[in-house]
């Protein structure tokens, strides 16, 4: 398709929209030295650009989507409703806070609910997303050692089963990164985590369930060896949605969460809105939290409240299925993850072939061995199906690896669907593999060269190459 | 598969050759190259650094993940492989010939297996 600066004509724009009547100023020193290089299309071309893009992409609304741990549940429009209301959305930030009450007390309903989830003390909702939920915590723990005089504490621990943002953002907080092998069951390996903590230790972090689906029974004694050690421990919210309202992160010996209100609290993920990655903590390390007026805070991580419209969008969800959804949403994710598991794992070895969570691990390994057919073909093959492909190729401890996370908001004709597709590629893979190597055929873009794509990025626009 | 019997492996899949005059030169295995698949990057040490045995050196990212190399032995980087900057591909097409790194004033080793153990080894990966 064309992009959007390849439409339009010099001058062309829109007229239903009278002339602007702010005068312009000029800014000493900060005059462009020649125009920006806008698209010059009319109304109805962008309108149009932006639904050819909407056709190639795939959305929750457009079909099943268990991209294993993103948690990609149902949006509800409710929370659209919520969210469009001109009380939330013709306010701003700087207005006097009187005039803005019932949008504070959004957040502070939102953060009371949240640290009642999680068994946290206190919460900023300022970190943007999941990864910046991270830094700030790390950054809690970083402040939390400094003003304790621990000035030796510059290890963080990560198990080797992690998302790759927690060793990024440790290492973006300054610290030194220390991978934990996992044992035979993708739980943390104790011996190892023994032999790596000691007083050099700033903190763990730690996602539960864990990358593989799997919560980790030894969770209390993990949690006890890095407190005995010196360490904090953190908790990566990623896969909340397995235990919310029943088991608790504080409970667990957490002293530090994010959350992703774009996975667990059903607010729009990706392109489809701003995310939210709120930061909570036990009370000893509230001072320290971004946006707040006390003398040891880390300062703001993003300015004023963070997205809010999505908090709105997050409490809207949670006042919509109450003290009792909460927990029924947990138990139908988990039902539904392992429902699929059944009906796959004579098909598809299951990595840990146990009760699972909110999402398991398949290996296609065996597949690859027998046809030749990857993960990457089987997740290619499920777009021709209207399906969005599992996560594939993670975590890195699962060779061919492809993890689904169906959510609880799916019918079981969708799950028995996807069943059926998947069991079908099985079969095709074994009739024509060849043939799998060439999907998909029905999607508006085929198989992007990726490693071309990788190796020569193209990845700005040259005006000077197509208007020479 | 390929095995060079001239060369050293490491559990971690990667091979070493010693040189006569003491240096070694340092890559990853056919191994290595098949699990990772189409390598589109390598993030090389500088000539000079300092390299320890069984710690990282260097990474090399695929389209599917970007994964640390370990060094096989301790010692001092004193050439590295401008090629593979630019032709990535090469790990792939020859990893072999597609040395990283060439390892001077060498002090000390990993645990290194020959050909054949390493074989056997991967058969059990």
């Amino acid at each position: 398709m064309k992009l959007i600066f390849e439409k339009g004509r010099p001058g062309r724009g829109t007229d239903y929209l009278g002339p602007c009547d702010v005068p312009g100023i000029e800014i000493g020193g900060a005059k462009r030295e020649r125009p920006l290089r806008l698209p010059e299309v009319s109304e109805s071309e962008v309108d149009r650009h932006y639904s050819l893009l909407a056709r190639h992409t795939h959305g929750v609304n457009d079909g099943f989507y268990p991209l294993g741990s993103c948690t990609m549940k149902y949006n509800p429009a409710v929370n659209e409703y919520a969210a469009s209301l001109p009380g939330f959305t013709q306010v701003h930030p700087l207005q006097e806070a009187d005039t803005a009450a019932g949008c504070r007390e959004v957040c502070r309903r939102l953060e009371g609910m949240l640290c009642e989830i999680t068994g946290m003390d206190d919460m900023s909702l300022q970190p943007a997303a999941g990864a910046h939920g991270e830094f700030t915590g790390l950054l809690l723990i970083k402040a939390y050692h400094r003003a304790m005089g621990h000035t030796g504490r510059n290890k963080i621990l990560v198990p080797d089963s992690a998302h790759g943002t927690n060793p990024a953002s440790a290492s973006m907080a300054g610290f030194e990164v220390v991978s934990i092998a996992s044992d035979e069951n993708g739980f943390v390996d104790l011996a190892a985590l023994q032999a790596a903590v000691g007083e050099d230790t700033a903190g763990l972090m730690l996602t539960n369930p864990n990358t593989v689906g799997l919560f980790d029974p030894q969770i209390l004694e993990i949690t006890r060896i890095v407190h005995e050690a010196g360490g904090l421990n953190y908790y990566d919210g990623a896969n909340l949605n397995a235990i919310m309202g029943i088991a608790r992160p504080g409970d667990m010996g957490f002293d530090v969460v994010h959350l992703n209100l774009h996975k667990t609290f059903s607010t729009p993920h990706g392109g489809g809105g701003p995310g939210s990655g709120p930061s909570g903590c036990k009370h000893f390390l509230s001072p320290f939290l971004p946006g707040k007026d006390t003398p040891e805070s880390i300062g703001n991580v993003r300015s004023f409240g963070g997205n809010f419209l999505v908090a709105v969008r997050a409490l809207a969800y949670l006042m919509t299925i109450g003290r009792e959804g909460v927990p029924d949403a947990a138990k139908h994710a988990v039902l539904n993850a392992n429902y699929m598991r059944v009906k796959l794992a004579d098909l598809f070895p299951m990595a840990y072939d146990r009760i699972c969570m909110h999402e398991f691990v398949m290996s296609l390994e065996k597949l690859k061995e027998e046809t030749g057919v990857s993960a990457l073909d089987a997740a290619k093959a499920m777009l021709d199906h209207g399906i969005h492909p599992p996560t594939m190729y993670f975590p890195l401890i699962v060779h061919e690896a492809l993890m689904v996370e169906p959510t609880e908001t799916e019918t079981r004709e969708t799950l028995d669907e996807a069943v059926e597709v998947l069991r079908g590629i099985w079969q095709a893979a074994h009739d024509d593999p060849e043939r799998l190597h060439l999907l998909p055929r029905t999607t508006p873009v085929r198989r992007p060269d990726e490693v071309s794509a990788a190796r020569n990025p193209r990845i700005r626009y040259d005006f000077e190459a197509v208007r020479g | 598969m390929n095995f060079p019997k001239n060369l050293m492996y490491t559990k971690t899949h990667e091979w070493v050759l010693f040189a006569e005059d003491g240096s070694a030169a340092v890559g990853i295995t056919d191994y290595a190259q098949d699990q990772l698949g189409d390598l589109v990057f390598v993030n090389l040490p500088e000539k000079g650094d300092p390299v320890t045995a069984g710690e990282s050196f260097a990474d090399v990212e695929s389209v599917k993940a970007v994964s640390d190399v370990l060094s096989p032995v301790t010692g001092e980087v004193a050439e590295i492989n401008e090629l593979l900057a630019d032709e990535p591909q090469r790990m792939n097409q020859a990893p072999y010939d597609s040395w990283f790194v060439k390892v001077q004033n060498i002090t000390d080793r990993a645990e290194l297996m020959d050909a054949e153990a390493y074989q056997a080894y991967t058969a059990s990966c």
